[in-house]
């Protein structure tokens, strides 16, 4: 598929999206940002750290999107995940859709981001005050 | 052979790339380096799940090993 937008960067501007999502034949156009939340499990996050296996994770997300678009009728799509240090606040991933009719770009927005953090190895260090912690890594 | 580590993986063995010498010591299939890094390094054992990529693909257990492979092992990830 020739609209589909794959990458991994040091720093996301949200503000891209649209332009980058638009288009005459879609009706709608869905995105989710995920963003770095203060709090985990009541302890203060002070900031986080991703780091990737950027090879891997580009194949990995490639393969996500040319999935969604097999499932859905979507006109574009895009994954970019950020690496390095976030702050609280910071966009550290978007992912979208646009398809002519709302329900296809909805469900494969659900569908990107959820498979995302399952399969594409991108690693997340949660540093607190006195600590640091591998997200997901221990039961 | 060298092995890529990423995230906790590279934590736990203390650097960034994991070296087997060809011949006896070279794990020949993904399970055996599973077996191999398990038991050098035992916090191993004790993550969520390992995997092992080859070429940049997940690769089941069964996967054969070469030395020119980029092999990787692949910790619970944790985008988005």
């Amino acid at each position: 598929m020739q609209n589909k937008i794959i990458e991994i960067v040091d720093s996301i501007n949200t503000s891209q999206v649209f332009s980058e999502l638009s288009d005459a034949q879609s009706g709608g156009i869905c995105v989710f940002i995920g963003t770095v939340r203060e709090f985990t499990q009541g302890e203060a996050v002070v900031s986080l750290e991703f780091e990737t296996y950027k090879k891997m994770a580009l194949k990995e997300m490639d393969k996500i999107a040319v999935e969604a678009t097999e499932k859905w009728n979507l006109n574009k799509v895009i994954i970019r995940h950020a690496v390095g240090l976030k702050v609280i606040e910071d966009p550290v991933v978007v992912v979208g859709a646009s398809s002519a009719h709302r329900d296809a770009c909805f469900e494969a927005c659900r569908y990107l981001i959820d498979s995302l953090k399952e399969t594409v190895p991108i690693w997340k260090k949660e540093r607190f005050e006195n600590k640091q912690v591998w997200v997901s890594a221990h039961p | 052979m060298n092995i890529l580590l990423f995230g906790i993986a590279k934590d736990i063995v203390g650097q960034s790339q994991l070296y087997f010498s060809e011949g006896e010591d070279a794990p020949s299939t993904v399970l055996e380096l599973k077996k191999k890094i398990s038991e050098k390094y035992p916090e191993f054992r004790k993550l969520t799940s390992l995997a092992i990529a080859v070429n940049s693909e997940y690769a089941e257990d069964h996967v054969s090993l070469n030395g020119f492979d980029e092999i990787a092992v692949i910790p619970p990830v944790s985008g988005g």
